[in-house]
């Protein structure tokens, strides 16, 4: 659940600020503006064109800046740890049959069987209607059942059926929903529009489920955009922002979840909510890994190093990281023959 | 502030480069005529880590004598050197570039131990670019005539260089490649707590096969740099250092034939705008200031920030600040290491003292200092105004000076309000107004939405007493040709 | 023994987007020295093999033209160092090619490597030599900047195999073209080994592309080609210079007429990195720096 800090509380801060400037507003100073921001289409607009730019080249540079930490021993253990508990572990093939997502749901439980002390995932990720099976095959465990909704990954369906899709996932027992938002609707500026489906999402997922927003940073393709988007996701009442569906050909990079954890970071500072990161798609091995807990700790800070606020959507992730834990367990390098195969 | 040693969640642990992959020697001579020689006068002195005080090696230590001998030996070299076709010198050039790439991970962990910056600067800044300036000028060599300096530009003769000790490797490159690709010859005095990257050099030159007496090294202090300064068959005088010395420098050559180029000190204003991407603009605040703790002529000392965004930034300024991680300089995940000397620490100090009693407000993240070495914290100063002290003198270590402006009329006019004019930044998502700020801007280098960026194909000076000339680009072949 | 020994013959091959395929058409042709003894078969490219190379320049022009000067130069260089080490080899390969002697091929050799150095010195200058600010009568910066044309098919010379080969194909991947380079048709093989060079040079596959062959046959799509930006005639003859000239004006291709060169050692100067260069002009105003224009 989103957690009120006591940072802050009441500030009159800096989007607030800046947005004040915009629209007619009592000038109540302690009362925060954003609960107006979404008032209409063009305060909305005002408001996410009104945050600050980013400069590609320097958000670039300090990401890669970061990925330069060496984690080592001590702390690429806990790391390790950490990161095997952050992962979703994903399958989303139109291939997907109960025997598959049972042996993933076994899987995250216990990721690897020659060590029990592996911590488990913190959840699988399937389509809705993989759920139950899912589920079942987690039962009894702290491994949490995802499931991806709204018509993905693109997103292409009217309102009712995403909702439908939700709801039938809600019902089945998901614990999270990894909504998709409307790309099109998003570059189109259309952005109440992408608003009201989230806040409709939000609504459907009851107080069960937490809710994941997936913006395609690939497709939203501009800086700018993927800071506005991580904004209005959070307006919403995101409960994770999460950068891509894996089903395109850029998604999660250093610099755009980096961005994505500045967003999440002055949120919390402006409206005391904390929302979560989710990186997804394209991190497969320990050493990304890593690096992006590197951009976690240093941009939002040690209380997003936590499953509950960080995430990894993954799948051959895993055994990468139960590889490398297992080096540093034994001193020798493992191979893949001592992992297990999905 | 993190140091290293401090718990929690995700604590890196301690991940020092390798010393061993740099042996050096009990002790070093002076690098004249090919060859490693005492001096004259069997001198010696004592180079130490910064960071722990530790003895790293005794070098020789020029004097007179040597200076005679070594522009001598430079004098001698220069006919030869100078009437080789430029497509062989140039490949001369290339070997040296080669070589440094090839060492450049020893010569990294030696810069950091003989100056005491952190390693990741010296692997990922340093030495890639020191390389470059030689790939660069090397490239040159055999093109001087289309240069834009007439068809057969000459060399002058012999280069006599001073350099300093905040980047001596790089400032090395800066001086050396030029000048050996326009066909000189030279003497390179390092500085007197930084000697031995270049006596490093001085083993490369040898590797390379570069002819006797083309590139002498002399160890030493300020008598030695003052007599190679004076010495009359010097033909042209390099300087990089401070603007004091500098202008001693220039009253020394006056009335003679030499040529001179100095660069010199800096109080550069890092200009934030309200509509500046504020995220980068941090980073690039922090790199302007805290980049080799401050020691860098260049350095974007001076935070002028618009009032309207004061407040927002300073705040996130302080919170990405609490983030440096200071401490052993060969640990990768060092940001901040040890100021390069005992003395440079004294002055530090004292100036940042004087900012306090002149009621200017100093911050600095919590941060413990190691017990050995020569440490001083990332500091802010607000309520600075353009009367301060540590707005106007330079610091050269980890201290900003926050000043506001309401207009960018403002804004220029105080940036411009320097004796200096070495550099300034600027922070907004405008084009035309970066573009019209640069061009009332009174600075050698302008950075906008970047800071501290440096290549070889850019020529880099000042403005006013920063000193004149430009080093980097075709522009740095200047200093170098009689023209 | 080693007298004794039988040799083993090297396959000549084209060199296509970093492969060496031989030509599709399976076609080969007699490659004989100065004196008529055969040397080898070296593939005989047909008008398929020429569209496949250009699909391949066409592909790495994006990574090529996007790297920064700097890399190209130490790429440049990297050929130089390669070359180096093979220069026994290139010394025979040019010395039955041409009928020089073996001290006269080594000359050759040694000005093609020397050759390689000096370009890679350019491809960080030469924007400093024709582009820069110019000082418009506005409140605007304006900035000149060569940019290169794209993919460039280059004849290589017929008589000087290797030097006149490097000396037209280096400057136009110096300045961040990419090549089709269609080698001397009676002397190819210094042109097919030094693909071997380049595979193992850091030069990325595709930049360079090397198609053997019957130079008109080659050059006549090559020049029609649509996708083809420019066209170097080194290696054609008056008739089919003019003839490539004309097809390439269907695209209004840049073309380099064929130069009489008598000394390829000569210092080549810049004229060969210029023609393939596009120079952009960036407008963008200045402006003051208040509304009233005033000063603080």
């Amino acid at each position: 659940m989103p957690r009120v800090t006591d940072e802050h509380p009441g500030v009159y801060s800096r989007y607030a600020r800046r947005y004040a400037r915009l629209v007619t507003m009592p000038t109540a100073p302690t009362a925060p503006a954003l609960g107006d921001v979404t008032a209409s289409d063009s305060t909305l607009r005002r408001f996410l064109h009104g945050l600050p730019g980013v400069d590609p080249v320097g958000l670039e540079a300090r990401a890669a800046s970061l990925g330069t930490r060496s984690i080592k021993t001590t702390a690429k253990a806990y790391a390790i740890d950490l990161a095997i508990s952050m992962v979703d572990l994903t399958t989303l093939e139109g291939a997907d049959t109960p025997g598959k997502v049972r042996a993933l749901g076994v899987k995250a439980v216990h990721p690897d069987p020659t060590d029990r002390a592996t911590p488990a995932t913190a959840a699988v990720c399937v389509y809705p209607d993989m759920v139950a099976v899912a589920k079942e095959a987690v039962a009894g465990s702290t491994v949490k059942v995802a499931s991806v909704a709204t018509a993905f990954p693109a997103g292409r369906a009217a309102l009712g059926v995403k909702l439908a899709d939700v709801r039938d996932a809600v019902a089945a027992g998901a614990d999270e929903i990894d909504m998709v938002i409307d790309r099109g609707a998003f570059l189109a500026g259309r952005y109440l529009k992408v608003y009201e489906e989230i806040v409709a999402v939000k609504e459907a997922c009851g107080s069960s489920a937490r809710l994941k927003v997936i913006f395609e940073t690939g497709e939203l393709s501009t800086y700018d955009n993927i800071r506005r988007a991580s904004w209005l996701g959070m307006l919403a009442g995101a409960d994770f922002i999460k950068t891509s569906t894996g089903k395109v050909a850029v998604n999660a990079t250093p610099a755009n979840t980096l961005l994505m954890l500045e967003a999440v970071r002055d949120f919390r500072a402006q409206t005391g909510v904390q929302v979560g990161v989710k990186p997804a798609g394209g991190i497969r091995t320990t050493k990304d890994a890593l690096k992006f807990l590197v951009l976690v700790n240093e941009t939002a800070g040690t209380d997003w190093l936590d499953n509950h606020w960080f995430r990894f959507g993954a799948s051959s992730l895993l055994n990468d990281l139960l590889m490398q834990r297992q080096k540093l367990a034994t001193g020798r390098y493992s191979g893949p023959d001592y992992v297990t195969v999905d | 502030m993190t140091t290293q040693s401090q718990a929690s969640a995700f604590a890196y642990a301690p991940a020092p480069e390798s010393r061993a992959v740099v042996d050096i020697a009990p002790s070093y001579g002076l690098f004249i005529d090919g060859e490693f020689a005492d001096a004259a006068e069997g001198k010696v002195f004592k180079t130490v880590s910064p960071s722990t005080e530790e003895v790293l090696s005794e070098v020789a230590r020029a004097g007179e004598a040597d200076v005679e001998r070594a522009v001598r030996a430079a004098r001698k070299a220069f006919e030869k050197w100078s009437a080789l076709p430029g497509s062989e010198r140039a490949k001369y050039l290339f070997r040296i570039a080669r070589i440094i790439q090839e060492r450049s991970r020893e010569l990294a962990v030696l810069e950091t131990l003989d100056n005491g910056k952190p390693i990741r600067e010296t692997r990922d800044a340093d030495l890639p670019l020191v390389a470059a300036h030689f790939f660069y000028y090397a490239g040159w060599a055999d093109k001087l005539g289309h240069a834009g300096y007439g068809a057969d530009p000459r060399p002058l003769g012999v280069a006599g260089q001073v350099i300093p000790w905040n980047f001596p490797l790089l400032m090395l490159a800066w001086k050396i490649a030029p000048a050996l690709a326009t066909g000189n010859t030279v003497v390179l005095k390092p500085a007197e707590t930084t000697p031995l990257s270049a006596l490093f050099f001085a083993d490369i030159c040898r590797q390379a096969g570069l002819p006797r007496g083309v590139v002498n090294i002399l160890p030493g202090y300020g008598d030695a740099g003052a007599a190679l300064v004076a010495h009359p068959d010097v033909d042209k005088v390099a300087f990089t250092g401070s603007t004091a010395v500098g202008k001693e420098i220039a009253r020394t050559v006056a009335g003679t034939r030499k040529k001179l180029t100095l660069e010199l000190g800096g109080k550069g204003a890092n200009i934030v705008f309200d509509d500046a991407p504020l995220d980068q603009a941090v980073e690039g605040i922090v790199n302007g200031i805290f980049f080799n703790q401050g020691q860098v002529c260049c350095a974007g000392s001076r935070l002028l920030v618009q009032e309207s965004v004061e407040e927002e930034l300073l705040d996130a300024l302080k919170r990405r600040l609490g983030t440096l991680r200071l401490g052993d300089p060969l640990d990768k995940n060092t940001d901040i290491g040890a100021i390069n000397s005992a003395e440079q620490l004294a002055r530090i100090t004292s100036l940042v003292e004087a900012g306090e009693a002149e009621g200017a407000e100093r911050w600095s993240p919590a941060c413990e200092l190691p017990s050995a070495g020569y440490w001083f914290a990332p500091t802010l100063f607000t309520n600075v105004t353009q009367a301060h002290t540590v707005a106007r003198d330079e610091i050269f270590g980890p201290v900003l000076s926050v000043l506001t402006f309401r207009t960018p009329d403002e804004a220029v006019a105080k940036a411009n309000n320097t004796p200096y004019g070495l550099s300034a930044g600027i922070w907004t998502e405008k084009g035309s107004r970066i573009l019209a700020v640069a061009n009332k801007l009174r600075a050698g280098v302008v950075w906008s939405n970047t800071f501290n960026k440096f290549d070889p194909t850019s020529p880099f000076g000042g403005y006013k007493e920063s000193g004149f000339g430009r080093e980097g680009g075709r522009h740095g072949l200047e200093a170098y040709l009689d023209v | 023994m080693s007298d004794a020994r039988l040799s083993v013959f090297k396959t000549y091959k084209l060199y296509v987007g970093g492969k060496f395929p031989r030509s599709e058409s399976g076609r080969v042709y007699e490659v004989t020295d100065s004196k008529g003894r055969w040397l080898a078969n070296a593939p005989q490219s047909s008008r398929k093999d020429a569209r496949d190379a250009v699909v391949a320049a066409r592909k790495a022009f994006g990574g090529w033209s996007g790297a920064t000067a700097y890399n190209r130069g130490q790429v440049l260089y990297r050929v130089a160092e390669m070359l180096e080490g093979r220069r026994e080899q290139f010394t025979r390969e040019v010395a039955e090619a041409e009928g020089l002697s073996k001290g006269r091929a080594a000359a050759q050799v040694d000005a093609a490597i020397d050759r390689w150095v000096w370009y890679a010195g350019w491809t960080d200058k030469i924007a400093q030599l024709v582009g820069g600010g110019n000082p418009v009568a506005g409140p605007y910066f304006n900035l000149s900047s060569p940019e290169p044309t794209g993919v460039v098919t280059v004849l290589a010379p017929q008589d000087s195999s290797f030097l006149g080969l490097v000396s037209v194909l280096a400057p136009v991947i110096a300045t961040g073209n990419t090549a089709v380079v269609v080698a001397s048709e009676r002397a190819p093989l210094p042109a097919l080994s030094l693909s071997e060079v380049l595979a193992t040079s850091d030069v990325p596959g595709g930049v360079v592309n090397v198609l053997s062959g019957r130079t008109a046959e080659i050059a006549a799509p090559l020049a029609a080609h649509q996708d083809v930006n420019a066209i170097d005639l080194a290696g054609a003859d008056e008739a089919l210079a003019k003839e490539l000239e004309i097809a390439a004006a269907d695209n209004l291709k840049r073309v380099l007429r064929p130069q009489p060169v008598d000394d390829w050692s000569a210092d080549p100067g810049t004229d060969r990195l210029t023609p393939f260069l596009e120079t952009k002009t960036v407008w963008h105003p200045t402006g003051s720096l208040g509304a009233g224009g005033s000063s603080y």
